[in-house]
């Protein structure tokens, strides 16, 4: 048991880098991932996370594999795409989501074109699937910075967040800058992206973020025990991730995404609030 | 609620609502007295969502304008349809909603507003439900809770966008007693109904409008059969050669 759990953090600092990292990321991402979740918007931190990697290439196209130099691009291609969408499809009376998506595909074929011509096959794999052996002390502070950061907005921006995503156009009459605080929200999803590409890579940043949001809600009824929910889920997903990636050799980003994964097959099945095995249990209605 | 209040009303100048170039409400003039109780009624696409909402400061007039009697917190009840009654929420932080106007994104619950919602809660028939997810409520018990919502606001100013659709006659007939209640503290109440005998029976101003302001004055006059008529012959579709508008903005 020791050997299998607690001898590889005790071994190696890379892993323990990795595992606070990944923690520092399960506490802040999850809750934006439940907003994400909420106002429909689930696929839109994949798309986020995609359309910065032209930016990250640049970085890495300048600076190699640094991580201030790659976040800071990420930050700027990320800011334009999610701020360009939404300016565009107002300015043109297109969808949204349209709109993500071409800037996204567009986005995705200009980074890895971006990291071939300036890399190898490994560089690249880092950036996509992500390395543990990436989280260096400055990757750590990122991630540990832009995780306080993220709970000390929300916790200011949580009346606002719930406000307009229940009714807009109350919050709209009420004066309650929806659309600023929609900014806000967005520029926390970035930030929140690039920390996890690190560790989970481009592909999978999103995981940690919209998986254990999802199988929230088969844990609470109201938002806040869905952060909750969501973030417990995340803190372990990131743990026996991380330590299946040791034992088994898979890349991390991967191993994570599939443990956050079997959460919510297992929320899905089990969960108390419209899981499907609960209802396969017949016990008769109430009397009234 | 408070007792005594200042009175607040809207006075609409020349007003037209465009989306796009296609005017909504066209040159509208006239006055919601303070105090008042008016019904706004007109065929679908009359221009009376867009005109609420202009009213809440959500539109802007292409042209016109909408002044404010004195100092005014206005209320707006959005239709049912567009809010998320699937979000997870429960009911008594739905009522504090209302709370926003005073103490915004920041501030804290003032001393005791947490017991008034649970009051405002009881005093629409929903008491006991304040844990209860908004998701498990009925279309009228919904209604409802907005009203409570509506009832911590305190505005002075409420704006009503078809209150009783969808929403059985009890349940009306509930609410119907709040905004009566409204009236008789001075507030003015701007309601978009669809039934005209409740209109008739309730509501002693009515604004009959269909894109232009039809009729606007005492009800049993706005709703003559002359008018009813003239409303009904508005254009729902829009003429693809309409010309640029001349009257004077």
């Amino acid at each position: 048991m020791h050997d299998l759990l607690i001898a590889p953090f005790v071994e190696f600092g890379f892993l323990r880098r990795a595992l606070v990292g990944c923690l520092a990321l399960s506490v802040s991402a999850p809750v934006l991932g439940v907003f994400l979740v909420l106002r429909r918007m689930s696929l839109t931190a994949d798309v986020l996370a995609h359309g910065a990697l032209p930016g990250v290439a640049l970085g890495f196209l300048l600076a190699g594999l640094s991580a201030p130099v790659l976040w800071f691009g990420g930050l700027v291609a990320g800011l334009v795409v999610a701020v360009g969408a939404g300016a565009l499809s107002r300015a043109t009376g297109g969808r949204e989501d349209a709109t993500l998506a071409a800037l996204y595909l567009v986005a995705l074929g200009l980074g890895v074109a971006l990291v071939s011509m300036g890399g190898s096959a490994a560089d690249l794999s880092h950036i996509l699937f992500g390395s543990v052996l990436g989280v260096d002390d400055a990757a750590l502070l990122l991630m540990a910075g832009v995780a306080s950061v993220t709970l000390v907005v929300l916790a200011f921006a949580w009346r606002p967040l719930v406000l307009e995503c229940f009714d807009p156009a109350f919050a709209a009459a009420a004066g309650a800058q929806g659309g600023a605080w929609h900014l806000v929200f967005q520029g926390l999803v970035v930030v929140n992206v690039l920390s996890a590409f690190q560790a989970l890579g481009t592909l999978m940043a999103v995981g940690l973020m919209m998986l254990p949001a999802i199988a929230s809600r088969h844990w609470a009824r109201e938002v806040g025990g869905m952060a909750y929910a969501a973030v417990g889920i995340a803190v372990g997903s990131s743990l026996a991730g991380i330590l299946v990636s040791y034992h088994l050799d898979v890349p991390t980003g991967p191993a994570i995404v599939l443990v956050a994964g079997a959460a919510w097959v297992v929320s899905v099945l089990a969960g108390p609030v419209d899981g499907l095995l609960p209802r396969l249990v017949r016990r008769g209605h109430l009397a009234g | 609620m408070s007792a005594r209040r200042e009175p607040a009303g809207l006075v609409l100048e020349n007003v037209t609502l465009a989306h796009g170039r296609r005017p909504a409400v066209h040159h509208v003039s006239g006055r919601f007295a303070p105090g008042s109780l008016t019904a706004v009624v007109g065929p679908n696409g009359a221009g009376k969502t867009t005109l609420l909402r202009a009213l809440a400061g959500l539109h802007r007039p292409e042209s016109g304008r909408i002044a404010h009697e004195g100092t005014a917190r206005i209320a707006l009840l959005p239709q049912l349809a567009a809010l998320d009654r699937a979000f997870p929420i429960a009911c008594l932080d739905v009522v504090m909603q209302g709370l926003w106007p005073r103490i915004g994104a920041f501030r804290g619950v003032p001393e005791g507003e947490r017991a008034r919602a649970a009051q405002a809660l009881a005093a629409v028939g929903l008491a006991g439900f304040e844990r209860r997810p908004v998701g498990s409520l009925s279309a009228g018990q919904t209604q409802r809770l907005l009203f409570a919502r509506l009832l911590v606001q305190d505005a002075d100013i409420l704006l009503l966008d078809e209150p009783f659709n969808a929403v059985d006659a009890r349940t009306s007939a509930d609410l119907l007693r709040l905004v009566r209640d409204w009236h008789g503290e001075g507030r003015t109440v701007v309601a978009v109904l669809h039934d005209l005998d409740l209109v008739a029976r309730e509501f002693p101003e009515t604004l009959l409008i269909a894109r232009d302001a039809i009729a606007w004055g005492p009800t049993r006059q706005a709703l003559s059969a002359a008018n009813r008529l003239k409303a009904r012959m508005m254009a729902e579709a829009w003429s693809e050669e309409a010309e640029h508008c001349h009257r004077a903005a």
